[in-house]
């Protein structure tokens, strides 16, 4: 066990190396200098200048990756060009609340679509079935833009129950954070909780023709344990890797609903970072987020080779 | 309830009440997130509204754009015009209590001069020293007579920052700005909110109403009024002009605008690169000619701004006293257009046409096209995000470029880097030895009708050669709780705390 351990960590250095420099050199692709997005509306040559050699434009690209690598095995991943924070502060002021976002908008999803999902396939071809489908296509052809400025009409303007925007700490008000978070989370939910359905839907159609379950109910096991306890936890196993697999994507993918409800996020960072050229933001979100998932997908690898030994000896 | 616990309770409530009241916060709106908020190195617009509330400068601006004292009480112009003599108003103290003196002006003055990275050198360029004549007294000697030097002294030039507070901080004054303005930074999340609190000891206390005040960044128009509707915020700036008519009919909100001292204009290759002699456009007068009697400048206001501008063919707005009258605002005429064309050999002239990607550069770009497409114009529109757009204006690949100028007080600001020859500013590559001179006497004359005799010598000649095509002049567009009075509407689009207060 220990030797696979060491062997997948000896993959790992070279691969964020590798992930390193495609991120340094995959956005020096992008058009436009730096220095002068970051210069403002004079355009004052000797304020360009010398945002050229604090950002050490003027230096060849080796030579720069060299400057940036060092700071990060420091531990620092350089400083934004705009606000003047340090991308560290600017990552861990940002990614929890994102990491929040997610975490309720997974929870909304699972919450809606697993038992819309069961509830399809177990009264197929009925209201509640047709019923189902339409409100999942309604979810996948919703644009979360767009919903979220319905429910902000509808609940903050017309309704005033919930602020429109801005974010609260859970730490300092537990009630206003959750307030502030419902919508986007909800927006954000909805989508999923429609692919879920679907899936739901159709791995329990599979699962309900099996054999296994006629046994149980030729046994005369209740149509509610059947469904529930021998159905449904077979066919949750996909759903939940898909349910993963959305809270991963949900870490950047939120930027639109963060915009909506100017909720000061990870996927907000990054897109107002790119289009100012705020090279040492871009850079720093890129690499946390690659080495998360490198990581993860680590303790994955780790984790299968814990539960089968087979893989172990591979 | 017995009767003395009642009336314990009663008078609690009202010793509590006008407390509470007097407690109040103002949430404004913004259309950006500022950039770091260090007068010195601050480059944008958004910026300058965080400002107003926090930094207060040598002098300000009125609505009529006249100069009027801030920290300053007076001024003195030498009679060479090579000194400016300013008295400071007394008892003025920092955020941290410094006290704001001649020395603090020299030091902030000398700081915006030589700090490295400084957006300030170049609008103080002619500053070559800073005498303190007595403590409430200091003198500024200029290399050469620059009368726009009040103006920049009106802006972020003539913010003073705590000497103390920014030798402690260096580059990283802009985290913990202090400054002598009406409220004091408290705390700021980048893209979240931006948190002030009332400075007790600002030198016109009474004018200020508010203990605090939250900035909240929203770019969206729509959700930027939503926010404002549900209550979050009392006060937006830069309303989508399409949105007026309709918080009009609130009775809970109100509006307000005024005309900017920026424009929109189209920039036109007439010499940055060789694309220039490519093009007919960039090559031929005529051409140029054609193409602006080609527009209706009412027409694109209505359309691309919803009647929210004031249509303008200068620099300047024509209520300006520097507006050049010689040169007044073509009408449409198609039949001129066509003739030219047919004069310059070219009837069908085609042409590429740089936007941003916001919704009004496009709307303004499509608009542009209809129209020009009536005089034989093919006019190619090519969306193209900021930054890529800034590169390639820089390079000189473009054949025209929508694009706006937020403006400065005095009309220096507004022509010299986009005309004079090698400026920063001037994309259309223009260089014109006789317009250059004018415009640096210009920059040296002392009095308004002089300058403004000068300008419209520059006028005759830059409106012609048409580097730059001048469409309007936007209005600055707030909206705000009906509680809110005391709105002063200036037109470089600041929100000025001092009076502002819920009824």
């Amino acid at each position: 066990m220990l030797t696979f351990v060491a062997r997948r960590i000896a993959t790992i250095v070279p691969t964020l190396v590798f992930v390193s420099m495609l991120i340094f050199g995959l956005q020096q692709l992008l058009p436009g200098d730096p220095a002068k997005v970051l210069a403002g509306e004079e355009q004052d040559p000797a304020v360009i200048a010398h945002l050229r050699a604090t950002m050490h434009l003027d230096k060849p690209l080796p030579i720069r990756y060299l400057y940036w690598m060092r700071g990060v095995l420091h531990g620092d991943l350089g400083e934004s060009q705009r606000s003047q924070q340090p991308v560290t502060t600017l990552i861990a002021e940002k990614l929890p609340v994102t990491l929040e976002l997610a975490c309720l908008a997974i929870i909304i999803a699972l919450a809606i679509g697993i038992p819309a999902g069961v509830v399809a396939a177990v009264k197929r071809g009925s209201a509640w079935d047709y019923g189902a489908s339409v409100f999942a296509l309604w979810g996948l052809s919703t644009p979360n833009f767009w919903l979220g400025i319905m429910l902000i009409l509808l609940f903050s303007v017309t309704l005033g129950w919930l602020p429109a925007s801005g974010y609260v700490s859970p730490f300092e008000n537990l009630r206003e954070n959750l307030a502030a978070m419902i919508m986007p989370a909800f927006v954000l939910g909805n989508a999923i909780a429609a692919v879920l359905m679907r899936h739901t839907r159709s791995a329990m159609l599979q699962v309900l023709s099996q054999e296994y379950v006629r046994t149980a109910r030729a046994k005369g096991v209740s149509e509610r344990a059947v469904i529930l306890q021998h159905a449904l936890r077979n066919a949750l196993i996909p759903i939940i890797t898909l349910g993963a697999l959305e809270f991963g994507t949900l870490l950047s993918g939120a930027v639109l609903t963060e915009q909506v409800f100017t909720i000061p996020g990870f996927g907000k960072l990054i897109v107002d970072a790119v289009f100012n050229r705020d090279y040492a933001v871009v850079q720093g979100v890129v690499l946390v987020t690659a080495t998360a998932y490198i990581v993860l997908n680590f303790a994955a690898d780790v984790a299968y080779a814990f539960v089968n030994p087979r893989i172990r000896l591979r | 309830m017995s009767r003395p616990l009642r009336a314990a309770l009663v008078a609690a409530w009202v010793a509590l009440v006008p407390a509470l009241s007097i407690a109040q916060t103002l949430h404004i709106g913004l259309a950006e997130d500022p950039d770091v908020l260090d007068p010195t190195l601050a480059r944008t617009f958004v910026g300058r509204v965080v400002f107003a509330a926090m930094c207060d400068k040598l002098f300000d601006i009125d609505a009529k754009l006249a100069i009027v004292p801030q920290l300053a009480t007076g001024y003195q112009w030498s009679a060479d015009g090579k000194a400016l003599t300013i008295t400071l108003r007394p008892g003025v103290k920092f955020h941290d209590g410094e006290t704001m003196d001649a020395a603090a002006v020299k030091y902030s003055i000398e700081r915006h001069k030589t700090m490295p990275g400084s957006n300030r050198r170049g609008e103080l360029a002619p500053v070559s020293k800073v005498e303190v004549v007595n403590p409430l007294t200091v003198r500024l000697d200029l290399s050469a007579p620059f009368s726009p030097l009040l103006a920049q002294l009106a802006d972020r030039a003539g913010m003073i920052v705590a000497p103390n507070a920014a030798q402690q901080e260096g580059d990283k004054f802009g985290n913990h700005p202090v400054c002598a303005g009406p409220f004091r930074f408290v705390e700021r999340v980048p893209q979240d909110r931006i948190v002030l609190e009332r400075f007790p000891d600002y030198w016109d206390k009474a004018a200020i109403h508010f203990d605090r005040i939250v900035y909240t960044p929203i770019p969206d128009a729509s959700v930027r009024l939503a926010n404002l509707r549900s209550g979050q915020l009392d006060l937006i700036e830069r309303v989508a002009p399409s949105d007026m008519p309709q918080i009009a009919r609130d009775p809970k909100l109100r509006t307000s605008k005024i005309t900017e001292i920026g424009y929109q204009g189209i920039t036109i290759n007439v010499g940055k690169s060789d694309l220039a002699k490519q093009n007919p456009l960039g090559r031929d007068p005529r051409v140029r000619e054609a193409f602006e009697l080609s527009l209706d400048r009412q027409g694109i206001v209505q359309v691309a701004m919803d009647g929210e501008a004031d249509p303008g063919n200068q620099w300047v707005a024509q209520s300006s006293p520097f507006y050049a009258k010689n040169v007044p605002m073509p009408a449409r005429n198609l039949a001129r257009a066509k003739a030219l064309l047919a004069e310059a050999g070219v009837p069908h002239p085609s042409f590429t046409l740089m936007t941003a990607t916001t919704a009004d550069a496009q709307r303004i770009a499509q608009v542009v096209q209809a129209m020009a497409k009536e005089a034989g114009f093919d006019v190619k529109i090519q969306s193209t995000e900021f930054a890529t757009s800034l590169n390639l204006a820089d390079k000189g690949q473009f054949d025209a470029y929508v694009l706006a100028w937020s403006g400065r007080a005095d009309p220096d600001g507004n022509i010299f880097s986009f005309d004079a020859c090698k400026q920063p500013l001037n994309y259309a590559g223009y260089c014109n030895a006789e317009v250059d001179d004018l415009l640096k006497r210009a920059r040296t004359a002392p009095d308004v009708p002089t300058r403004a005799q000068l300008y419209s010598e520059v006028a005759a000649i830059v409106l012609k050669d048409r580097p730059i095509i001048y469409l309007y002049h936007r209005h600055w567009l707030y909206a705000y709780t009906s509680r809110l009075t005391g709105l002063r509407s200036i037109p470089d689009g600041l929100i000025r705390v001092q009076g502002l207060h819920f009824e």
